[in-house]
């Protein structure tokens, strides 16, 4: 009988110290499982992890600290901006993150994450963009395309009436204070790569001190779109990359010197 | 350390900075913005945080952030600001974390004015946010109350791991007193071992206000008014001026108490034997020692500035055993001892009456329907 020496065993996957052994709470296909696993790698690849203080929000995401394995502190709907730059500025030398949706940081808390940029508050936000409003079942959200049906807006969003989405991305980018935000995708394997690369460019912006850093991710959500979990991705790539193209918007000076 | 001449709101801003005050996060709106322009100049140059937040939301929520780091953080603000703080306030309770408020009252309903008022009274010690929660409230009468009180907010606060409150109407924080400034305390360097501040070797701390499971929030504010039933039994805190042999009592608060204090000195120098009962904690208030009195003097005036706030307190611990009176007077406007004084004649001379409601004929007299 032949045996296996252990040596030539080579462990080449496993979960990252960053997160936590629980099952999630997340709709099969839903892509906030993919977006805490590549935050986790690269926290444990910088070996962050005990320096991190996260900033969780109100949606879909707000248990984000039960699958995140680190400190963390919970915000009001769309103010962990604001509670992020409370922590931040009395724990300088630690790392800070929110992780918000688009009804939470797009909508009601457009005011704390616009001043949050213009101060160059130096923390790092992860706003996932899936269109809707998740965790009510599927609202209307300020970035739900025109046309598109939701719950509260059972007909598609009448930009007549509810007017047009809003390109978060391109819109703090407009701003002095901020200094490395880019939009990514979560629908394929490539660009699910280019976004775990962008992760270690934020957290190497905000570790080197430069400023407010900032990754939108296009995200599926087929529970409340109605679709099974293929299709999801495949609208993701189809109707959301047009209206929110991929590609980085703001990139300072200081961060393109960065060398990893 | 000498007294020296000192504005209300600059004497609070640099006891809280002497008191160690970590972090300072606030929005300007009259009567308090000199304690946040103070914050400004003073705090940088120290080393220590401020932000001018872009709003009371966010600076409220900046303040429960720090707080959830452990650090000693403060806001200010007034009547309108501190509406739009009331989510923040009652997550910062619902976490169980220690940060102080400023409340430096102005005119309202709505924009109102900028001249000083109590009428916040209702807001801040029976609630305002949403859920079952108590706020530890002290009201000074004295920029050098206002001091030591400031420093006492935040030792309350951490003691009982909740937000204290600093209420004082507009009069307090821009007037100028002769006052002493404590000694200077540094920042603290150490961090409970509760706070989110990086897991080093330990398990992650995660702080929330989150309990989607009903048994478990039901637990959570249970715990929390065992707590509030502590603070009852020990932070009760009254001035009393000539009580021993009162007949009659005044009960006022801040302001509108030290102006009531002249009424009663006058009113003791025509021979009316009257005292002052000034609550310096609204809450815990103190409801024992009024009941008590209550079995011994003849009748109560409660005098505030504003419609009678407080006056509900007063008369539940009263409880229709004595008669209560009402004199106030709203909207930005501060009594003069004079009108005060009538008020206690009034109350001396009689008829009273444990019928009908004190405000009503309170209102009956101040817009002459009688």
């Amino acid at each position: 009988m032949a045996t296996i020496e252990p040596m030539l065993e080579e462990i080449v996957y496993s979960r990252p110290e960053s997160l936590t052994d629980a099952a999630t709470h997340y709709c099969p296909g839903c892509t906030h499982g993919v977006a805490h696993r590549l935050i986790a790698e690269v926290i444990d690849e910088m070996g962050l992890r005990e320096k991190m203080i996260g900033v969780a929000s109100v949606g879909c995401s707000v248990f984000a600290y039960n699958y995140l394995n680190f400190d963390w502190v919970q915000a009001p709907h769309g103010r962990a901006p604001a509670m992020a730059t409370g922590v931040k500025r009395v724990l300088p030398d630690k790392m800070v993150m929110t992780y918000q949706g688009d009804g939470d940081m797009a909508s009601i808390g457009m005011g704390e994450i616009v001043h949050a940029a213009a101060r160059g508050e130096n923390i790092t936000v992860f706003f996932l963009n899936n269109a809707n409003y998740g965790m009510t079942g599927g609202q209307m959200a300020p970035t739900t395309l025109p046309g598109q049906k939701t719950t509260s807006s059972p007909t598609g969003r009448d930009v007549e009436n509810a007017g047009f989405p809003i390109r978060a991305s391109e819109l703090l980018s407009t701003l002095d204070g901020s200094s490395y935000i880019v939009r990514r995708s979560l629908h394929d394997a490539k660009n699910i790569r280019l976004a775990k690369k962008a992760i270690r460019m934020a957290f190497e912006t905000q570790l080197r001190g430069l400023g407010f850093s900032m990754i939108e991710m296009l995200s599926s959500c087929p529970t409340n779109w109605g679709v099974d979990p293929n299709q999801a991705l495949a609208w993701v790539a189809e109707k959301m990359v047009p209206y929110y193209p991929l590609g980085d918007y703001k990139i300072s000076e200081a961060v393109k010197q960065i060398r990893i | 350390m000498a007294r020296e001449l000192i504005k209300g709101n600059e004497a609070i801003a640099e006891a809280a900075i002497r008191a160690g005050l970590h972090a300072y996060f606030g929005y300007p709106i009259t009567p308090q913005t000199e304690l946040l322009e103070w914050m400004s100049r003073r705090m940088p140059e120290l080393g220590r945080a401020f932000v001018q937040a872009e709003s009371e939301l966010g600076a409220i929520n900046m303040v429960y952030g720090a707080a959830c780091a452990g650090a000693r953080v403060m806001t200010s603000s007034s009547g309108p600001g501190v509406s739009l703080m009331m989510e923040g306030i009652s997550y910062i309770v619902g976490t169980e974390v220690p940060a102080v408020l400023v409340d430096v009252m102005r005119g309202g309903p709505g924009l109102g004015n900028i001249s000083p008022a109590q009428s916040d009274y209702n807001q801040i010690v029976h609630g305002g946010g949403h859920g079952d929660y108590n706020l530890i409230v002290l009201a000074p009468s004295s920029v050098q109350e206002a001091i030591d009180l400031t420093v006492e907010c935040f030792d309350l606060a951490e003691k009982y791991r909740t937000m204290a409150v600093l209420l004082l109407d507009g009069s307090l924080g821009q007037m100028m007193e002769p006052a002493e400034l404590p000694p200077m305390m540094p920042v603290r360097e150490t961090f409970p071992a509760w706070a989110a501040t990086g897991a080093v070797g330990r398990k992650p701390n995660i702080l929330s206000s989150i309990h989607l499971n009903p048994p478990d929030q039901e637990v959570t504010n249970l715990h929390m008014l065992q707590r509030w039933q502590t603070v009852e039994a020990n932070e009760v805190r009254v001035k009393e001026y000539y009580m021993e042999d009162a007949r009659f009592v005044v009960v006022g608060y801040g302001s509108a108490g030290r102006v009531a204090l002249s009424a009663v000195r006058a009113a003791r120098a025509e021979g009316i034997p009257v005292g002052l009962l000034r609550p310096i904690s609204l809450n815990p208030f103190p409801s024992n020692m009024i009941s008590k009195l209550a079995d011994r003097v003849e009748a109560f005036l409660v005098t505030e500035m504003s419609t009678g706030q407080m006056l509900e307190d007063v008369r539940l611990a009263v409880a229709h055993r004595r008669p209560v009176e009402f004199y106030g007077r709203v909207g930005g406007i501060v009594p003069f001892p004079d009108e005060i004084l009538e008020e206690i004649r009034r109350l001396a001379k009689g008829p009273l009456t444990l019928e009908g409601h004190p405000r009503n004929r309170w209102l009956a007299r101040m817009t002459g329907a009688n």
